[in-house]
């Protein structure tokens, strides 16, 4: 039982619901037995198990992430249709240091980088603690600096380090 | 399908969003066109992987629940899906640009002067 990991098992079941359209008793057992068998197959996969401190930190940055999105959606928009004037645009790699250690912190850091416009993962330093990314317009580096610390990584410390 | 009527209140919001969809996602691709370096190009598709994407499921979401009369909601699985492996392909291939880049600075015996 040492394994077992409740969140990813609800998740699990809560999918196979979703993805099957209905809250029919049969689909529910199917897939309650579903989730618990696949955590338990897949627990070895995963030596490192995740721990959520505080996981409703959760709930004001996926809000944050939303808002990101569609203003990088604007921008980049606006650079691939000409519409920023005479400005010429540079695109440059950008090191941040980081005080996120945790692998799924950092893993989910990833994600959402690489899914707002503009901004793509490049390398994580682990020992340095330095991560690469490459900003598809480069004007303030400060400014991209503190936007990636206060908006993703203060809440990713506090969801999944202690 | 044909022959339902669809109630006004989901046919304005889906249609509105089916154009700002393909909008969005014909501006991330004619970055791949007009973006001058391949990792500026990196980043034109990703609009219609997020917003593109999102705009599009959220009309299927409004015309199928106006449809059956229920909220029909499987599609925001598929946000999760593309929010989960879009990104492995974006780092394999920004990956892939900088080795190459690496490889051939070497091969021509410069330093490397950027990564």
């Amino acid at each position: 039982m040492k394994h077992f990991a409740p969140v990813l098992a609800i998740a699990l079941a809560l999918m196979w619901l979703l993805m099957n359209d209905t809250v029919s008793t049969g689909q529910v057992v199917l897939g309650i037995l579903l989730a618990l068998l696949l955590t338990f197959w897949s627990a070895k996969l995963r030596p490192l198990r995740p721990r959520l401190y505080r996981p409703q930190l959760a709930i004001g940055l996926l809000w944050t992430v939303f808002v990101d999105i569609v203003r990088s959606n604007i921008a980049v928009g606006r650079i691939i249709l000409g519409l920023v004037g005479e400005r010429s645009i540079r695109s440059a790699f950008l090191d941040i240091p980081l005080e996120l250690r945790d692998p799924h912190g950092l893993a989910v850091l990833a994600t959402i980088i690489t899914s707002t416009p503009g901004t793509v993962w490049v390398d994580f330093d682990a020992e340095r603690g330095l991560l690469t990314l490459h900003v598809l317009d480069l004007r303030d580096e400060e400014g991209w600096i503190r936007t990636i610390k206060e908006h993703y990584e203060r809440p990713l410390i506090g969801i999944f380090q202690p | 399908m044909s022959g339902v009527e669809l109630p006004l209140w989901a046919a304005v919001p889906a249609a509105l969003l089916l154009v700002a969809s393909g909008l969005l996602t014909v501006t991330g691709s004619l970055g791949l066109l007009r973006l001058p370096s391949f990792q500026a190009r990196m980043h034109g598709p990703s609009m219609g992987n997020t917003l593109g994407c999102g705009c599009m499921l959220f009309a299927s979401m409004f015309v199928s629940s106006a449809i059956v009369g229920r909220p029909v909601l499987h599609e925001f699985l598929i946000t999760v899906f593309v929010v989960v492996t879009s990104p492995a392909t974006a780092m394999l291939l920004m990956r892939a640009s900088i080795y190459r880049a690496r490889s051939k600075a070497t091969s021509a015996g410069n330093e490397v002067v950027e990564r």
